[in-house]
């Protein structure tokens, strides 16, 4: 019993790793009033870039930085794309996936790529507490930058000029725009940002958990990573919180067959989709999320 | 937006996609070159699976009759500037009750087939209206919530093709089942006209055609077109003009649901499929539509003529597969060409805006 318990605990905390990175990005993205749908593109073209550097350098951690460096600049056209030539941004996200889904299909079907892995960190004496030791202190390494990435989002957002004005863009752009904060910009820079974490957490379900590509390996956890944004409300411990909900509902799915216990399979799909939607009806997300969310800015000329 | 599109000097809109479908061309040919195969002979496979002979134009008509109602839908909801992008989900949501329909009731061939197509659209509608329902109540934003409902209705068609009940395929003695139901009956599906040698149109094509003609009449001479145009230009100025917003603005919603489960039936009760219900049957049309509607500037006609080029790519990009190259490249070469069609515009009247001097009214 202890033993499956931490069975699903240690698969859920790595099923969440990777979510927990996207939302970072994703949360602050929103903040800033994209609503951005490319994060699945993000992290799709993370995963195959990582994997593809890594086996041409024959280093999983390089592979990792070519990860990061592929949400940056799917991050980089977005961000051009809507909030420069201003075509609507969820059209760019649906082309931008598409592209990214269809390239690295393409690709992986053309060419041969050796698995690789970063290394695992192993806690000494953390690692033998029962039942919460396996699963958190042992983990590939990428999963311990979550400490410090975690934080560091909460205070760019929260405690940053620059995240003030991030969050003024997401809520009133015409008023930011008034006090000459360059909406558009911030815009761009935390769809970057957003980039950068997406392509981390894609990069991540590479070469840090799976150690190969597979076709469409992300499938759908951007969109998980939008609903778990929803579902924490627009605060960022309640979008991890999500995260691990989804993570860990995620591995009760892959554990509950084994362990004979027989729960819908398409309803535990579908629970996080469900409950972003529930969270939304009960919580009357309106007064929470930002109010620009989603709507292009257009700088008027009178 | 709109206005300010119509507003740009068209040679230069031309010239700039002219550049960019040639750009998008190059980066595919330079793919397909860099990773071993020929350029050329993916060309002439396209060519050869959509447009080469009538076998290959009755394939590409097939697909573009599910695209075109699609988009269609997607042409309302995105005037209306209520934005839908859950036509994936709706399609599913239109053949399961299409095939619901299609199954369960014992009435004669033609009646059949209507109620299934009005049964399916209807479906979708409701379910596209829900999204209008909970911002109507909750203010759910409704692109979230289009989106998000689309995963539901991939894992409702799961459910609904996995249990015996429902629509699981019945068993032929000790068969297994599959996931997936049983094949409509003859009476329920789309006939062909025209038995030109090898060529088949479809009565999909010939419902999606005068959808498109029904809804750009209606949008262009109707109250309810300039009331919907309004809205989606201002909404502000719709609510002062008396335009009861939620009302006009839910009603799109469905409207452009409704198409899309209209898709959904089209693509179970034609040939381009097995007949039957299948969770992965939407293939992509949903998405695709919606990029129609968009390369189409949300113009009904306009989507004709798009429709058809996206399923001339993918009716050839099933007949490339059988050549070695991967099909997944006719997704990228999509995707590259929206592109190169949806920023011109754009990136155009941008320039023009840089050019003009600071303080001078453009």
């Amino acid at each position: 019993m202890i033993s499956d318990v931490e069975t699903i605990l240690s698969s859920g905390v790595r099923l969440t790793a990777p979510l927990a990175f996207a939302a970072c990005g994703e949360y602050l993205a929103e903040r800033a009033g994209t609503l951005n749908i490319s994060v699945e593109a993000m992290m799709l073209g993370a995963a195959f870039g990582s994997i593809a550097t890594a086996s041409a350098t024959g280093s999983a951690t390089t592979g990792l930085l070519a990860g990061v460096l592929i949400g940056v600049v799917i991050g980089w056209i977005h961000g051009n794309l809507s909030h420069r030539a201003e075509i609507n941004t969820f059209v760019v996200g649906l082309v931008l996936n598409a592209l990214a889904l269809g390239l690295t299909s393409y690709l992986i079907t053309t060419s041969t790529f050796e698995g690789h892995q970063v290394w695992q960190v192993s806690i000494p004496v953390l690692r033998d507490i029962p039942l919460i030791g396996q699963p958190f202190f042992v983990e590939r390494w990428p999963v311990y930058l979550l400490l410090v990435l975690i934080p560091l989002t909460w205070w760019l957002v929260e405690r940053s000029r620059w995240g003030l004005e991030l969050r003024a863009v997401g809520e009133n752009p015409q008023a930011a725009d008034v006090t000459g904060i360059r909406v558009n910009k911030r815009r761009r820079q935390a769809l970057l940002w957003c980039g950068a974490l997406a392509g981390l957490g894609g990069a991540y379900l590479a070469v840090g958990e799976v150690g190969s590509f597979n076709q469409n390996m992300t499938a759908g956890r951007g969109y998980i990573v939008i609903a778990a944004v929803i579902f924490g409300a627009w605060r960022l411990g309640r979008t991890l919180l999500g995260c691990l909900v989804f993570g860990l509902a995620d591995a009760m799915r892959l554990a509950l067959p084994a362990l004979g216990i027989t729960l819908n399979s398409q309803l535990l799909v579908a629970a996080p989709y469900l409950l972003a939607l529930l969270a939304m009806l009960v919580f009357s997300t309106q007064h929470r999320e930002p109010r620009a969310l989603g709507q292009p800015f257009e700088r008027r000329s009178t | 937006m709109i206005a300010r599109l119509t507003t740009v000097v068209g040679w230069r809109v031309a010239a700039a996609t002219a550049a960019g479908v040639v750009v998008a061309l190059a980066l595919s040919a330079l793919l397909i070159a860099a990773t071993g195969g020929s350029p050329s002979g993916a060309l002439e496979a396209l060519y050869r699976g959509s447009v080469a002979d009538q076998t290959a134009w009755t394939s590409t008509l097939l697909f573009t009759a599910p695209l075109l109602l699609v988009a269609v839908g997607a042409c309302v909801s995105a005037r209306s500037g209520y934005f839908n992008i859950g036509q994936e989900g709706q399609v599913l949501i239109g053949a399961l009750a299409g095939a619901w329909v299609a199954l369960r009731l014992a009435v004669a061939g033609p009646i059949l087939l209507i109620l299934t197509l009005a049964f399916a659209a209807l479906a979708a509608g409701a379910w596209a209206g829900l999204s209008a329902l909970m911002h109507r109540l909750r203010g759910v934003n409704v692109v979230v919530s289009t989106l998000l409902m689309t995963f539901l209705a991939q894992q409702l068609v799961a459910f609904a093709v996995n249990q015996s009940w429902f629509l699981q395929e019945s068993r032929v003695g000790d068969a297994v089942a599959s996931p997936q139901s049983n094949q409509v009956p003859v009476g329920a599906r789309l006939t062909s006209f025209g038995e030109y040698p090898n060529l088949q149109l479809n009565l999909g094509l010939f419902i999606a055609i005068a959808a498109a003609v029904l809804i750009a009449v209606a949008m262009a001479r109707t109250r309810w077109g300039f009331r919907l145009t309004m809205l989606g230009l201002n909404p502000v100025t719709a609510k002062h003009a008396g335009v009861r917003v939620a009302a006009l603005g839910g009603l799109a919603l469905a409207i452009s649901g409704a198409f899309a489960g209209l898709a959904g039936a089209v693509l179970l009760t034609s040939p381009v499929g097995t007949n039957r219900l299948q969770p992965g049957m939407s293939i992509n049309i949903g998405w695709d539509g919606l990029l129609v509607a968009l390369v189409a500037r949300n113009r009904p006609l306009l989507a004709m003529p798009v429709a058809l080029f996206f399923g001339v790519l993918r009716s050839g990009g099933g007949f490339l597969a059988a050549t070695g190259v991967p099909s997944f490249l006719v997704d990228v070469v999509k995707s590259l060409l929206v592109l190169a069609f949806v920023a011109p515009p754009v990136v155009v009247s941008l320039w023009r805006r840089r050019s003009v001097p600071e303080g001078v009214p453009a």
